[in-house]
């Protein structure tokens, strides 16, 4: 068979989690058991359902993981719909990796890191933290933002607390849209937080979630004093190849699947306003 | 230089059908477009304008990529390409103009990009490409614009067609190759007739009503200023939507990959697909491109700046007019180009 990026390969679900009433976690390995494709934290595969579709999505998990690949996937569109209904030991396809990652072994490398994330923006961004925290002597302080509607929209919660909470040198900061019972945390919207958290500017920010939420933390983060071209987040557009042939996924002369995801702001500035 | 009689037309395509497919436009139901050769068939070499593009060769307008099959919970993915060099089915595509041979070029920069497109790769190795020299241009060619030569487009063969013959020079060794399969029925001569013809038709290629486009303010430089400027909007005010253009562009390359259900598994095929659909960009959370203007906007854009921009300056139109010709709203690029670099004059 000639090697062909558009030909996927067959993964299997080994593990489905329910993080939040519409995100489902799903553990992928290939059909001998063993992890489909490296990856780099950013990137992106395409997985499909045959016979209903497919999708582009971050992989979630950290490349420092061997053993599997983790897509955490809110269900909204009629493949996402059918992939929540997949249960262990269904089959796909996958193909990839797709895209530039974030500069972990460049432009991050010995610097204070400030990831936000809102809702399911946590999932590129899982990726990236973890795999800090694997080479954590290399990075200087973790400071992690995270928001979602309510404390059950918020994905990955277990190991927020358990693991990201107790890491030397970093700091996690929840918060949900509105009170609720059980949740003695932070209220408010994450733009509106981050500014009351008087961040120190001088840090190097990544930023996931709804375009509403990116443009009013970005906001927020320049009036704190943050410098654009230290402040990174990822763009999401329709694709179908993820090699920049099939056309769609353009803003400007850029393809979101091979010049993003990852984009720095000051790279989105000079880009018109089409996303 | 070769050359044979127009009669003998016929026992050339016949020849060469005898070793690999011939693709050459044809008359059916009123309309020329490439089809394979068979005796008998009305071929219509002097059709400037087929209505679609000889792009359909290399990048089909449905093409089959692979199958799913399902076996309780196994599913398995089968390749379904052929290799048509390595089962040693060349093919010729005979009657290229220029404009479409130039257009070959500019989709060979994206499908041959890496990561390569196998299934566009295979087609264009298997392929000898015969161009035709235009001799008769119409009111809506502008291949100038874009630094063709309609009198002398490449490939791997160049032919030249009058009244009573065909001309015939090589060009590469696969052009070589086809030579030699055909040398018995060709004469030697011709030189100074092409010569004249070329002469000619550049004094009416220059002429055109659209020779003189401007295209010096679309450059990578230009492109905020371009995406902003307040004319898309009554320029794009009339767009249907239809696609047509993008569907007889010989540039358009957008493609759409689609999955269908057959008795015998899934079969996941690609197709053309047109920006100009409000679809084309729709997600399960939104549209990064809601209206017509942004997506007729979108298409001039990649054309005349996003393309250049990422291929060394090479614009991705070829001036071949089949859009002049065929919106039916009379929209186009041409348009669109004295339009925007109209402007820079004022």
């Amino acid at each position: 068979m000639i090697n062909e990026t558009l030909i996927p390969k067959v993964g299997v679900i080994t593990d489905v989690r329910k993080d939040t009433p519409d995100v489902k976690t799903f553990r992928v390995v290939g059909t001998d058991g063993k992890k489909l494709f490296e990856h780099m934290p950013g990137q992106c595969a395409m997985v499909s359902v045959p016979g209903v579709g497919e999708c582009m999505f971050s992989i979630t998990s950290s490349p420092t993981n061997k053993d599997y690949m983790e897509f955490s996937i809110k269900k909204c569109g009629c493949v996402t719909e059918v992939i929540h209904s997949l249960e262990v030991g269904a089959q796909i396809t996958v193909r990839g990796p797709y895209g530039k990652n974030f500069p972990v072994e460049e432009d991050f490398k010995g610097k204070d890191l400030l990831f936000i994330a809102g809702g399911i923006g946590l999932a590129p961004l899982r990726s990236v933290i973890n795999y800090v925290r694997h080479y954590r002597q290399n990075y200087g302080k973790v400071v992690i933002v995270y928001g979602a509607r309510s404390k059950d929209d918020l994905v990955d919660i277990e190991e927020i607390q358990t693991e990201w909470m107790n890491e030397p040198n970093t700091e996690v900061y929840l918060t949900i849209d509105r009170p609720q019972e059980g949740w003695d945390g932070h209220v408010g919207f994450v733009p509106a937080y981050v500014k009351e958290l008087g961040l120190n500017p001088n840090m190097t920010a990544v930023l996931c979630g709804p375009p509403i939420m990116i443009k009013f933390t970005l906001a927020g983060l320049l009036e704190l004093g943050f410098d654009k071209s230290r402040v990174y987040t990822t763009l999401e557009l329709r694709m179908k190849c993820g090699v920049g042939k099939c056309g769609r996924c353009n803003v400007g002369d850029k393809f979101v699947c091979k010049d993003g995801p990852v984009f720095r702001m000051t790279e989105l500035d000079e880009l018109p306003d089409e996303y | 230089m070769l050359k044979i009689a127009k009669e003998r037309l016929n026992e050339l395509y016949a020849r060469i059908n005898q070793t690999m497919g011939l693709f050459i436009p044809v008359k059916k139901a009123g309309e020329v477009n490439y089809a394979v050769w068979k005796e008998g068939k009305e071929v219509s070499l002097e059709t400037l304008k087929t209505v679609k593009s000889p792009k359909n060769m290399f990048f089909p307008q449905t093409e089959n990529m692979m199958k799913f099959k399902t076996e309780g919970k196994n599913l398995e993915v089968i390749d379904v390409r052929r290799d048509y060099a390595e089962e040693g089915k060349l093919f010729v595509l005979f009657g290229v103009k220029a404009c479409d041979y130039k257009a070959i070029d500019v989709l060979d920069k994206v499908f041959l990009a890496e990561p390569i497109d196998t299934y566009y790769k295979a087609r264009r190795d298997a392929s000898v490409i015969v161009t035709l020299a235009c001799s008769k241009p119409e009111e809506s060619c502008f291949c100038g614009v874009f630094g063709i030569d309609a009198t002398a487009p490449q490939g791997d063969v160049t032919t030249w067609l009058d009244e009573s013959y065909l001309y015939w020079q090589a060009n590469t060794e696969k052009g070589e190759n086809l030579t030699k399969l055909v040398a018995d029925l060709f004469e030697n001569g011709g030189d100074a007739e092409v010569r004249a013809q070329r002469q000619t038709t550049s004094e009416i290629l220059q002429k055109l009503p659209y020779a003189n486009l401007d295209l010096s303010v679309f450059k990578p430089e230009n492109l905020n200023e371009l995406f902003e400027d307040s004319a898309w909007e009554e320029m794009s005010e009339a767009c249907l939507g239809c696609g047509t253009c993008t569907f007889v562009c010989p540039t358009c390359q957008c493609f759409d990959i689609r999955d269908f259900k057959t008795n015998e598994g899934v079969l996941r095929y690609r197709c053309w697909d047109s920006c100009m659909y409000s679809d084309f960009t729709l997600m399960a959370h939104g549209n990064s491109r809601t209206t017509q203007m942004q997506r007729f906007r979108q298409r001039f854009m990649h054309k005349l700046v996003y393309y250049p921009s990422q291929n060394d300056g090479l614009y991705s139109c070829v001036g071949c007019g089949r859009c002049v010709n065929k919106c039916p709203q009379k929209l186009n690029i041409v348009k669109v180009i004295k339009t925007l670099g109209g402007k820079k004059n004022d």
